[in-house]
């Protein structure tokens, strides 16, 4: 049976890894090389490492991180952040990613979408997706590190890219985000619903509890958290032992 | 020396990084002296089954790789480069090495998601050098739309179920093929490719 996945993220800006409060506020959570290593250890299920600030410095993603982080793990490895072409793509798995993240590339540009697809195989390329709520019940896409608002719909542009060629989505709520009051459950589970490719849930674990509401409830495939297991609040096997605990299906 | 075979496609470091960590001899490489004289050949695989073969022709190591393998040298294709080893995938409808008789197929994904990606169970079919030191139904890591449906079932020495039982490990004489990622299945995957290169 597959099973649910738990992800550390490791966000990153000049080749450190930080954590945010909504995108802003970060704070200084140590070496990438070092987290990657413990949490592959520790039974992480993959592994997401965003280049935050790429985009917004105009910059191109840190390679020789990527590199030497690849090198220190077993497990699956998505990079994001700054990618613009199938080249920078093609740069970032040569490197030794297995699968690459676009989120504001990808928007301005959603033919990126269907070539990196065609190139390089759908399950390849995952939609970062941030949104943010803007009524009851509405979320709209944002980019360029959350700071500018497409006045596009979450749903209709997950919909979109999943039609292009996005092999899954990683689904950030800003809302949540770094809040630790539990994942955005509702937006979690309206994107899931509309599209049929996995879904990554992030933004706002907090309590080991808000990982069972969202596959439970937000109909999540993977969920993913940074703070807490940076900073060690939570293991990812205490996560894990609940999860199979509540007859959530783990690979432990 | 294990040729790691460059077809311009899939995550040929990280197959790369996995070796190095075994201590095991290996190149990343295209060229048709350095496969011919390989002891072993990789086809790794991240990518689509019509760019895979159209990549392979443009550098004429479709060849190669069907007159490398009929001569016997020990093979491992990882996922797409299991898939490219049948006769036709459905993905962009292309005829494929025709190594391995039988046809490659899309999940329909009308109860569950495609692409299956995550860690799934392998069901050994047989006792297999291959999962020495594997616990039974051990996870593998997956990323897949498409599976593998061989002519022959005597070849299938692994099973995973994901909408239907398909043919995750693929056995027939020098040739061991996987769906999984071996290189990218933690402590699991990497007993895998020891037993692998145990065998060889």
């Amino acid at each position: 049976m597959i099973t649910k996945r738990i992800i550390p993220c490791l966000d990153m800006t000049e080749g450190k890894v930080v954590k945010g409060i909504q995108f802003v506020n970060f704070r200084d959570a140590g070496d990438p090389v070092i987290l990657a290593k413990k949490y592959d250890k520790e039974g992480a299920d993959e592994l997401v490492f965003l280049d935050i600030t790429a985009t917004t410095e105009n910059r191109n993603i840190l390679l020789d991180v990527v590199k030497r982080t690849a090198k220190n793990v077993s497990i699956p490895f998505t990079v994001g952040g700054g990618i613009r072409s199938v080249e920078d793509m093609r740069l970032v798995l040569k490197n030794g990613a297995d699968k690459v993240a676009v989120n504001t590339g990808a928007f301005n540009n959603p033919k990126l979408i269907t070539d990196c697809a065609n190139y390089f195989g759908r399950q390849c390329v995952v939609l970062s997706l941030d949104a943010r709520q803007v009524k009851k019940g509405i979320w709209n896409v944002f980019i360029n590190g959350g700071t500018t608002d497409t006045g596009i719909s979450a749903v209709r542009w997950a919909k979109k890219a999943v039609a292009l060629g996005a092999g899954e989505i990683l689904l950030t709520s800003i809302d949540t985000d770094g809040m630790k009051n539990g994942f955005d459950i509702e937006l979690t589970k309206i994107i899931s619903k509309n599209v049929n490719v996995p879904i990554i849930a992030s933004g706002g674990a907090g309590r080991i509890e808000d990982f069972y509401e969202v596959f439970k409830k937000g109909k999540a495939d993977a969920a993913l958290a940074a703070s807490l297991f940076h900073f060690g609040e939570l293991t990812i096997k205490q996560v894990k032992n609940y999860l199979r605990s509540k007859e959530i299906p783990v690979r432990i | 020396m294990i040729v790691i075979i460059d077809y311009g496609l899939g995550n040929l470091g990280s197959v790369k990084n996995t070796l190095d960590k075994l201590g095991v001899d290996s190149m990343i490489s295209k060229s048709r002296k350095d496969i011919e004289k390989a002891d072993a050949l990789i086809l790794p695989g991240v990518g689509s089954a019509k760019q895979g073969m159209k990549n392979l022709k443009e550098r004429g190591l479709d060849k190669i790789l069907i007159n490398e393998i009929k001569k016997g040298k020990p093979f491992l294709g990882i996922c797409l480069g299991m898939q490219l080893l049948f006769s036709e995938s459905k993905e962009g409808s292309v005829r494929c090495l025709n190594i391995i008789k039988g046809k490659v197929k899309q999940f329909n994904g009308k109860s569950l998601k495609v692409p299956q990606i995550g860690w799934n169970t392998v069901e050994q079919k047989t006792e297999n050098k291959l999962f020495k030191n594997i616990p039974k139904n051990s996870s593998f890591y997956f990323v897949n739309s498409y599976y593998c449906l061989p002519n022959d079932k005597s070849v299938i020495v692994g099973e995973t179920e994901y909408e239907i039982n398909y043919c995750s490990v693929l056995l027939k004489n020098n040739i061991t093929a996987t769906q999984f990622h071996p290189e990218k299945s933690g402590q699991i995957g990497l007993q895998f490719i020891k037993n692998w290169i145990k065998k060889i």
